[in-house]
């Protein structure tokens, strides 16, 4: 049985540069080999967490199908996203669909919000009549904690950002998708209203066994929704694992730093004070050779100039680190294994 | 009946697309109910006593020929007007198709589009025009007079279409559709289309304004319907006949004005419509 | 920190800010009362909406039409209302006493020009005089303060990555050592090692001029983080001011209450509380207090009295009827 969506040795490459007087072009790697496989049968909940430029977006997208990877391949169910016919292209666009970050750009201006809902009930045939279509829409709106009478018939600018982004995931839920790829779907969105849309999103996954795939910046959100998390750090993974090691034990000398970063809401801790530990270093990502996170490692040294693979550490992660070589390497690169099982209750 | 509010509101919202609208819809009355009031068979030559200055009994004098030219703007306006609807409606229509197609689309289609429309548009328009009228063996007719012009109105409303769905197509809203299912026409049509009716209604004003400027030229230089007294036609008859040196100044002046007042109002029209479709100048809610 | 033993360097009284919009007057800014004090930082927090911005741009005099500043006064300790001064002191008066870091370097950084140029430029405009080569000694002054190489003068900022343009601003806004610094959300596009050393290097800053920060924000994180008293907006209104240890351990204000416990952390997994309700809309307001449609402790006396202004300390405030006895409630102004 194929996974439902997986990502083969997925590389995104950008050349930019050139130009009419011929000047220098350069490759921007953005994504460098990243290999995950989703199962169909079992949800899972992985976060996909990064910096700007680690590339989180970039895989999202070529998970989506939006954007072809320069090699590698993704297929869905066992056939290559770029290769489908009309008929498997919709059977992949219901199974998987996504939520975006910025809740207003979603929406066309000239459409009311009802727009959003009713293209793919009649797109993918989910009602046999009006009336079914509107209660399709009037559960899904309800499920997502928005009353059908305040929603219905505005047009975008009339409802706040909590409120559209509710609808772009009632939108998702109409479709019964078996993965929904959120890329930050909070991050544009009120502080007070992040916990509901986070919490609407955990009760998809709780009680409608919808996996998701949780692009985020945001590791304290990741925390609370996630199982699994793969930290990405240019286009390369530094680590991943179960969300409660990765996060409250960090192995990566990366992932370390950023979680020692993230500014707690607990005053009087040494926040402040404390002094970061990172060499103040940048290296362009076109000259990078070998680690990239190495200019900035206090721990880089010799060995550091060729790219590290995935070390497995003992309790089940990975992490791409010449600290850990002493370790076996991941198979394959593939972190279908460390995302995927969710029996390994950690 | 939300169309019309959206309509009223928008004439309420832009003062100068509102007196835009007035003038042209006041000369319209004027073709349209014109010959309820005058004869129109006074337009013809040999109707009446020629080279008449305006009087109570012509308010608009009479030419060389002995047109009476009251009758003459009463039967030439409408036709000058219906050039350049026909050939605005022509060139606009083109332009769309070709301007959504082609920046949606992209690929080799749009590189020769993009090409012959480039090129071309740094030729001349009215030497082009020229040309193409001048060979035409057979007589003009309004009509021709009018596809003569739209062979050329398409361009500039292709280009500018096509770089405004340039901009469009990476929105967010378009991934969504694509996302819904939506095919590539389904989405140009249903998406991206409604998004750009004002600024598209202003491109209509400025291509009628274009076509009947241009229809005005080939006529005034002889290259239009002979036998149909349109505005330009009695230019070209007033020039033929020296009118200014005889001092027959109603027989040129009096079009004048009337084209005049035609590129006023359209001109305000499309300033209009430029002014609501430009999101800066919409307020944000 | 010893509340009682500082002295006011700012005092904003019944500070109003209005946006007249077609559909109505928005009250942006709601007779905010607080007093800033010599030398601390100082964090104003409120979601979108709830003011925050306004206020700092009202302080700078930068509110622009449909906007304009209603009504109150911000009087230095020197007698100076910044809200009185004619446009001319204005000018004169940004950057020697109150300075902006503004959010992205795009608003304060001139893309053509080089750093060092635009540096000293903007010192002339504000009345500095002197040669070249003494400003090129100032502007390498200021950018080492900032943690950045003397080099960085001779470059244009689009050749500076995100955190050094920050740092570049920051430079910029601290040049005539200013009094005040006023910084709206100066890290929220930088990454969060970034974020910590441009605010590690911020609070050294003002440490050595002994200037006040009040950073605008609405990562509750941060400001636990940066600031020694925070101020919570919401709907224009200021409705708590208090020690950062306070507020957070024991916040007063429902709403305070209900955005301190909806903040993710790395405390609790898979428990979510969110405000609920809906957003406030500034055209539409409720009457009364501003909060009570969703507050879980409103009663019936909040759907029509406006709380005003509670002292429970020396820098805490609270604007909430669950403070007022009913008779020593002032009417609303």
């Amino acid at each position: 049985m194929p996974p439902l969506l997986d990502a083969s040795h997925v590389r995104k490459v950008y050349r930019g540069g050139g130009g009419l007087l011929g000047a220098q072009t350069t490759e921007t790697v953005a994504v460098d080999d990243f290999t995950l496989a989703i199962d169909g049968d079992t949800p899972s909940f992985t976060t996909i967490a990064g910096e700007s430029g680690s590339g989180k977006t970039t895989i999202a997208r070529m998970l989506l199908g939006v954007q072809p990877p320069t090699s590698g391949t993704v297929r869905y169910r066992g056939i290559d996203i770029g290769q489908m016919d009309k008929e498997q292209m919709r059977a992949f666009r219901q199974d998987v669909q996504a939520i975006f970050q910025d809740p207003f750009e979603v929406y066309n201006p000239f459409y009311k919000i009802d727009h959003i809902l009713t293209t793919p009930i009649e797109k993918f045939g989910l009602a046999k009549s009006p009336q079914q279509a509107a209660e399709q829409i009037d559960v899904a709106l309800r499920t997502v904690g928005l009353r059908p009478d305040e929603t219905l018939g505005r047009y975008p600018h009339q409802l706040s950002g909590g409120q559209r982004q509710r609808i772009t995931i009632a939108r998702a839920l109409l479709l019964k998708p078996k993965l929904i790829i959120a890329d930050e779907p909070v991050s544009m969105v009120d502080a007070s209203l992040r916990a509901t849309i986070l919490a609407n999103l955990h009760k998809l996954y709780t009680d409608f066994g919808i996996s998701f795939i949780y692009i985020t910046h945001d590791l304290t959100t990741a925390y609370q929704v996630s199982e699994k998390i793969v930290v990405l750090y240019h286009g390369t993974v530094a680590e991943a694992g179960g969300v409660e090691q990765v996060i409250k034990d960090p192995k990566h000398p990366y992932t370390r730093e950023l979680i020692r970063s993230i500014p707690v809401p607990d005053p009087g801790s040494a926040w402040i004070e404390e002094a970061v530990e990172e060499r103040d270093v940048e290296v362009p990502d076109a000259e990078l050779q070998g680690c990239r996170y190495a200019p900035r490692c206090v721990h880089a040294e010799e060995r550091c100039t060729r790219v590290p693979p995935l070390y497995r550490l003992d309790d089940g992660r990975v992490a791409s680190c010449v600290l850990y070589d002493k370790h076996e390497a991941l198979a394959d690169g593939d972190l279908t294994q460390i995302i995927g099982a969710p029996q390994q209750k950690d | 009946m939300r169309r019309l509010d959206q309509v009223l509101y928008y004439l309420r919202e832009s003062p100068m697309l509102g007196a835009g609208t007035l003038l042209i819809l006041l000369i319209a009355l004027f073709g349209i109910l014109g010959p309820v009031f005058v004869d129109t068979d006074l337009a013809r030559p040999l109707s009446t006593t020629p080279r008449l200055p305006p009087s109570w009994e012509h308010p608009f004098g009479t030419d060389d020929a002995g047109r009476e030219l009251l009758a003459v703007m009463v039967v030439g306006v409408p036709l000058t007007l219906r050039v350049g609807l026909l050939a605005g409606s022509v060139g606009l229509g083109l332009g769309i198709f070709l301007g959504f197609t082609s920046g949606y689309l992209g690929g080799t289609f749009d590189t020769i589009v993009r090409g012959v429309v480039d090129t071309l548009l740094t030729v001349p328009g009215l030497v082009v025009l020229i040309s193409i009228a001048s060979t035409i063996r057979e007589e003009i007719s309004v009509n021709i007079m009018a596809m003569v012009v739209a062979s050329l109105a398409w361009m500039w409303p292709t280009r500018v279409i096509r770089a405004q769905v340039l901009t469009m197509r990476e929105r967010a809203y378009v991934q969504m559709a694509k996302l819904n299912g939506m095919s590539d026409t389904e989405i140009i049509w249903k998406e991206l289309f409604p998004n750009l009716l004002p600024y598209l209604a202003a491109l209509f004003a400025n291509a009628v304004n274009w076509a009947i400027l241009s229809s005005i030229g080939l006529e005034a230089l002889g290259l239009g319907p002979q036998n149909d007294p349109t505005v330009g036609m009695t230019i070209y008859w007033a020039i033929t006949f020296s009118a200014l040196i005889r001092g027959m100044w109603w027989w040129w002046a009096i079009p004048i004005v009337f084209i005049g007042l035609v590129f006023v109002a359209l001109l305000m029209i499309s300033a209009g419509l430029d002014e609501l479709a430009n999101p800066k100048q919409r307020k944000a809610v | 920190m010893n509340n009682q033993a500082r002295e006011v360097m700012l005092d904003i009284q019944g500070l109003e800010v209005h946006f007249e919009t077609r559909r109505g007057l928005a009250r942006a800014v709601n007779d905010v009362d607080l007093q800033l004090y010599k030398g601390e930082r100082f964090g104003l927090v409120g979601e979108s909406g709830s003011g925050k911005t306004t206020m700092i741009l009202a302080l700078l005099r930068m509110i622009k039409t449909p906007g304009f500043i209603a009504g109150g006064r911000a009087v230095f300790d020197d007698g100076t209302d910044l809200l009185a001064l004619s446009p001319e002191d204005v000018r004169k008066n940004r950057l020697r006493r109150v300075a902006m870091v503004p959010q992205g370097a795009m608003n304060s950084l001139n893309p053509v020009m080089r750093i060092g140029q635009q540096m000293a430029l903007t010192m002339r405009e504000h009345g500095e005089v002197g040669t070249g080569e003494e400003f090129e000694a100032r502007v390498a002054k200021l950018l080492d303060q900032v943690g950045l190489v003397p080099e960085v003068a001779d470059l244009y900022p689009h050749e500076l990555s995100g955190g050094m343009k920050q740092r570049a601003c920051i430079a910029q806004a601290i040049s005539l050592s200013p009094r005040l610094i006023l910084a709206d959300e100066p890290t929220s596009a930088l990454d969060v090692v970034v974020q910590r050393q441009i605010m590690q290097t911020l609070r050294q800053l003002q440490l050595q001029l002994g200037a006040t920060v009040l950073l605008v924000g609405h990562d509750m994180g941060l400001m636990a983080q940066f600031a020694e008293r925070v101020g919570i907006m919401y709907g224009g209104k200021l409705v708590e001011v208090g020690s950062v240890a306070d507020v957070f351990r024991n916040p007063q204000h429902p709403y305070t209450q209900l955005l301190i416990s909806s903040i993710p952390s790395f405390e609790r997994r898979g428990t979510f509380q969110g405000i609920p309700g809906v957003g406030l809309s500034l055209l539409d307001s409720p009457s009364g207090c501003l909060f009570h449609p969703r507050c879980p402790q409103a009663t019936e006396r909040c759907a029509h009295v406006e709380p005003g202004l509670t002292q429970l300390g020396p820098g805490r405030q609270v604007s909430c009827l669950l403070y007022e006895k009913e008779e020593t409630h002032a009417a609303p102004s």
